[in-house]
């Protein structure tokens, strides 16, 4: 069954929606999609270094964003705005990294694969180095649920109910990093904020409960991963893309029900 | 003994001193408030009793035990977090249904519990605030500031309901507030903060305290008076006005709401 690269490609798509909704879910009530998109751009970086360095370019993303969203939470509040730290970080990140793979000069590097994610190429090694993370991820933010709702919901009443939120924090920077790393592949470092924000987004006006919205946002982010790879074979379009673009079509139906309805 | 003692506690943020040398002490039973002018450091000492922040120095003691229960000024909860006003009172987890109803009938609102708490008026959210801190059955419970965003009607209402709270349960009350009028109306005791205490005792005592003048004005002594009878005179007019905010909130708490 794994032979298929059509196989592959839909169930790396699918490992990704499902550690990217809960997530997704956290970013949007936290309002941390500034900071999604900023970790991803950090992690072309990770993908130079890898190269450079002849390690495993899951590995050396993951440092990279890690690092970028550490310093990015250690840095705020010390006389510059989040949003522009974030803007500073990222985008030097980015154009350090652009820079970096042009010194590469041994190996041929296709670039665009990874700033839009190679999803078809995905290979038995990779759908497992996916899987594995996506398990990583939710099994941490399922571990830490309600700790994490909690101190989304306040800081203080984390803090009256003995959790820290600065330790809560963290644990979303890591999957953050895990997410971000594996998804590269998949839907490459420009769209992986749309995978985390769109289908929590679109989940949105079809929930009542936090566990509802971050049930319905896997749903819909695996719905349009299969369905993006469909259209993108049936109308030879590239295929990261094609899958944003469903879910951002998703996005745009729940929000019209919504308006229908009230 | 003292729920909780703070000795000589001090903090700040560089060279700014925000407290300097705090010592007071919650009896139990007793409603006590902490008045003062902004950046008086109110918010700053209720996160230390909390354990929130820690001071530079000084020494805070809880009672072996303590449980305390609190109420924060405000709280935003993003509109893209649904979340009904059960599943907010269960978290972090291990709490019963029927603890949660038991505590939305102390604080006065016993029907919201499959409410969005996105859709509550300011004054149900605050008494949603209200029944969060009532769960655990605490000794102790702090409120910062908590009428913040309500009309005068609708605060005196939230006091009353402290009040009440505290003959029920048995718990002692620190707030803080800015509404001296009518807080200092429900209050055994009085501490006045403006960095360091200024004065404490009783309403009366500290609203003809020197120092307390000095901060307030003088005409608020008067005024104390006159609100202490416009509060009576409310006092039922404000319940059946609580009973009714879910149809008819005015214009202030749908603003607050928002």
């Amino acid at each position: 069954m794994l032979d298929d690269f059509m196989t592959r490609a839909a169930l790396a798509g699918v490992g990704v929606a499902l550690a990217a909704a809960p997530l997704g879910s956290f970013v949007v009530w936290r309002r941390m999609a500034y900071f999604g998109d900023a970790t991803a751009h950090a992690a072309i970086l990770g993908v130079a270094l890898s190269l450079a360095l002849q390690i495993s370019i899951f590995a050396g993303a993951v440092a990279v964003a890690l690092a970028m969203a550490l310093s990015v939470t250690l840095l705020t509040g010390r006389g510059y705005a989040m949003d522009t730290l974030l803007g500073v970080l990222a985008h030097s990140a980015l154009a350090f990294g652009l820079v970096a793979v042009s010194f590469l000069s041994g190996i041929r590097i296709d670039l665009m694969a990874y700033l839009f994610g190679d999803i078809l190429a995905v290979s038995r090694g990779d759908l497992a180095v996916i899987w594995g993370g996506a398990a990583l991820v939710v099994g941490l933010i399922g571990w830490r649920w309600s700790a994490l709702l909690t101190s989304t919901i306040s800081e203080e009443l984390a803090h009256a109910s003995g959790i820290d939120p600065r330790r809560e924090q963290l644990i979303l920077t890591l999957a953050l990093a895990i997410t971000v790393a594996v998804a590269i592949k998949v839907v490459g470092v420009l769209l992986i904020a749309a995978m985390l924000i769109i289908p929590a987004a679109a989940a949105r006006p079809l929930s009542r409960t936090p566990e509802q919205m971050a049930m319905t946002a896997a749903v819909i982010g695996s719905g349009s991963a299969v369905i993006g790879l469909q259209s993108a074979y049936a109308l030879d379009t590239p295929a990261g893309p094609s899958i944003v673009c469903v879910a951002a079509i998703a996005f745009l139906g729940t929000s019209v029900l919504r308006g229908l309805q009230t | 003994m003292s729920l909780i003692t703070a000795e000589k506690i001090s903090v700040g943020y560089g060279a700014n001193m925000v407290l300097r040398d705090v010592s007071l002490a919650i009896e139990p039973r007793e409603i006590v408030t902490v008045v003062g002018p902004n950046g008086s450091g109110k918010t700053t000492l209720l996160r230390l009793l909390i354990g929130a922040a820690r001071p530079a120095s000084g020494h805070i003691a809880h009672k072996p035990g303590l449980r305390i229960g609190y109420v924060p000024q405000k709280l935003h909860i993003d509109p893209t977090l649904p979340i009904t006003v059960e599943r907010f009172l269960r978290l972090p987890g291990g709490t019963t249904r029927s603890a949660c109803a038991r505590a939305l009938e102390r604080a006065g609102v016993p029907d919201l519990s499959h409410r969005q708490m996105s859709a509550l008026s300011g004054g149900q959210f605050q008494r949603v605030l209200l029944a969060r801190a009532l769960i655990n059955e605490p000794d102790l419970l702090l409120l910062d500031e908590a009428t913040q965003g309500l009309d005068q009607p609708g605060s005196a209402a939230f006091y009353l309901q402290i009040e009440e709270v505290r003959q029920k349960t048995g718990c002692a009350v620190l707030m803080i507030s800015h509404e001296l009028h009518v807080v200092m109306a429900a209050s055994d005791r009085v501490i006045c903060l403006n960095g360091h205490v200024c004065c404490e005792g009783t309403p009366e005592n500290v609203s003809a305290a020197p120092e307390y003048r000095a901060l307030f004005g003088t005409g608020t002594g008067g005024a104390l008076a006159l609100y202490r009878h416009e509060h009576d005179h409310h006092h039922d007019d404000t319940c059946i006005h609580g009973d009714g905010h879910d149809h008819t909130p005015s214009n202030k708490e749908t603003e607050a709401a928002e």
